[in-house]
């Protein structure tokens, strides 16, 4: 397993047939999403914030579409309430969550809500997996994946800052 | 309740959504939380009508996840100018995503009517037709006369959209016509109208 795990990523959500792509713009997704992006048999919906995607993978699969939602987990914060929409009628969405406020974080005001994100999201019933080495990315990935369109719920990945690195801000 | 109003007065808004999904064809409809949903359901209760319970601020969200998913139909939201408000970047989001088929229709009371009939932006001169426009929206307009409402009809059918009108009506207080509650029934029973019994089986 080489450490393209977006790539990889990418392919498991095209072979899992993934239709819509909700993106909130992230330095640990930006190869997800350029290849989202570039994918022209992909809805990618830039969102302007987490929340929209909750809704909009909702209204989805009402319309047959899987939907994936890429985030930074302060985002996941933001999407609370709406996952109740998600809970209450039994409807899938697979979160893809990168970590912040987690190893190595350099900005206290990341802590809080990277800390939170993931009994806040237990709270609202998402389903929890969480990778900190590549090579563990992809098969919790499909298992999130899996778990979300087969037993009808939300479930998210949450991607370490041990895998992705700690931002720096020196430069 | 429809009572006859003079000419200028915000619109009775049972009979603006009676007209708006009167002889609605193959049109898919999205009802934001309190009196869009009783709205709705007054004008008769849809298997191919998502009524939402909660979720405030993500009316137009679903509806555009479901107008990306079913590009050959079309998508109308009903929705509230108090919910419109709580989530007014999915005006943006939508413009951006320029969904042909999709219609978002706000029945603009100016107040919030489910928790004591307090006033919105809207009441304080924010106008949501403007902002819908400055997204991005080609056809964003201000309905106040049933003959406006009945073009908007019109438009939400066939029209290049996406659309936003904000529609002024009353701030009534109505009898409630309340549609099923349980989400999973509301989602089962519109999979199964749009997409077959095989609705159920995809994985």
């Amino acid at each position: 397993m080489s450490n393209d795990w977006p790539r990889a990523l990418y392919g498991l959500l095209k072979d899992q047939g993934i239709r819509q792509v909700g993106v909130v713009p992230d330095a640990g997704h930006m190869e997800l999403i350029r290849l989202c992006e570039r994918d022209a048999g992909l809805r990618t919906v830039r969102l302007t914030t987490e929340e929209e995607g909750v809704a909009l993978a909702l209204g989805a699969w009402l319309g047959g579409d899987k939907c994936a939602l890429l985030m930074q987990s302060s985002g996941a914060g933001n999407c609370v309430n709406m996952l109740s929409m998600l809970a209450v009628c039994q409807a899938p969405a697979v979160m893809l969550v990168t970590m912040r406020g987690d190893h190595g974080e350099f900005n206290p005001w990341q802590v809080p809500m990277g800390r939170a994100a993931q009994p806040v999201l237990e709270q609202m019933g998402v389903a929890i997996f969480r990778a900190d080495r590549a090579d563990e990315v992809v098969p919790l990935a499909e298992g999130a994946l899996r778990i979300a369109f087969n037993t009808l719920r939300p479930a998210a990945l949450l991607l370490g800052q041990r895998l992705l690195g700690a931002k720096t801000f020196k430069e | 309740m429809a009572e006859a109003r003079g000419p200028g007065e915000p619109l009775p808004r049972r009979a603006v959504v009676q007209a708006l999904l009167a002889e609605r064809g193959e049109l898919l409809v999205v009802a934001g939380l309190g009196a869009p949903a009783w709205d709705a359901t007054a004008a008769g209760d849809h298997p191919l009508t998502f009524p939402l319970w909660g979720g405030m601020g993500g009316a137009a969200m679903v509806g555009l996840g479901l107008a990306l998913a079913q590009p050959a139909r079309r998508v109308l939201v009903l929705t509230g100018d108090g919910e419109m408000l709580m989530g007014l970047g999915a005006l943006a989001t939508i413009g951006v995503a320029r969904a042909a088929n999709l219609a978002i229709v706000v029945l603009d009371n100016e107040r919030y009517g489910e928790t004591g009939m307090q006033e919105t932006h809207t009441a304080a001169g924010v106008d949501l037709a403007a902002v819908a426009a400055a997204c991005g929206f080609g056809d964003a307009a201000t309905a106040r006369t049933m003959g406006e409402v009945e073009r908007l009809r019109e438009r939400v059918h066939a029209g290049a959209g996406p659309l936003f009108a904000a529609v002024k009506v009353a701030p009534d207080r109505l009898p409630l016509v309340l549609p099923p509650r349980d989400g999973a029934h509301l989602k089962n029973r519109f999979r199964e109208a749009l997409l077959g019994p095989q609705a159920h089986f995809q994985a």
